[in-house]
């Protein structure tokens, strides 16, 4: 599945989508960066509620194909921005991380 | 690829919002040199760990990445307070970080145990009081 459909079928928010045609492997849940760069894999999704610009760089030496904000958490514009330079795919939820990755279980 | 490439990077001790921009360099001339995405992944995620621990803990210090035939070699130099006990300070979830830098989503304790990890190996030289040296290198 690519980050395209993938926003498309959970109907997600798109912040930027920077390589829409990118292809989804799997996905990753949590807040705490250093233990996402841990665990996650390359080409995953990873579902955070942390929105500082760190989270820009850890998704980008992470190698992730998108990152998915949960329950509508506030996005200032200087991460939107930094995705954009950064051709990092960037999605938002309104649903809670739980209920979100029940959904994101279902389809990819 | 005969000759060695060398890079040197100044980390910023006081812009937390910027920590990783060294790391990102990096990760793009691995790219553009070719190298495989794995290889990448874990040369960047060791060297930004390695960056955002100087960061908090040091007020900023050096990096430099030699890449040669069979291996990319990081080094990360700091004039720190550096570490009282290595051996503590390598388990997961052992952290020092402060509240304000944990609220940005680090100081999970993580860190050198993610740079050990990600790289085939991995010396610290520490003394307190005066910095920390950390070699890594990745194998190609």
């Amino acid at each position: 599945m690519t980050v395209n459909e993938f926003a498309k079928v959970l109907e997600l928010e798109q912040l930027n989508i920077a390589d829409g045609d990118r292809k989804i492997n799997g996905a990753y849940a949590g807040d705490l960066l250093s233990w996402v760069m841990g665990r996650t894999a390359g080409d995953n999704v990873w579902v955070t509620i942390m929105t500082n610009l760190n989270i820009c760089a850890v998704a980008s030496l992470a190698d992730v194909a998108c990152i998915v904000i949960a329950d509508n958490a506030e996005v200032m514009k200087e991460v939107t921005d930094t995705a954009k330079n950064k051709n990092i795919n960037l999605l938002r939820s309104p649903l809670p991380m739980y209920e979100l990755c029940v959904n994101i279980n279902k389809v990819i | 690829m005969e000759e060695q490439l060398r890079f040197r990077y100044e980390v910023d001790g006081d812009n937390f919002t910027s920590a990783g921009e060294a790391s990102v360099s990096v990760k793009k001339k691995l790219r553009q040199l070719g190298f495989a995405p794995e290889i990448i992944r874990r040369v960047s995620i060791a060297m930004y760990e390695g960056e955002i621990n100087m960061v908090i803990h040091a007020h900023g210090g050096r990096a430099d990445v030699v890449v040669s035939k069979d291996k990319i070699e990081i080094t990360l130099d700091d004039d720190g307070p550096g570490i009282p006990n290595v051996e503590l300070a390598m388990q997961e979830g052992f952290s020092t970080a402060p509240d304000n830098i944990r609220s940005l989503g680090f100081g999970a304790g993580m860190g050198l145990p993610n740079m050990k990890r990600y790289t085939d190996t991995m010396k610290i030289q520490t003394e307190l009081g005066k910095g920390t040296k950390i070699i890594m290198t990745v194998n190609i």
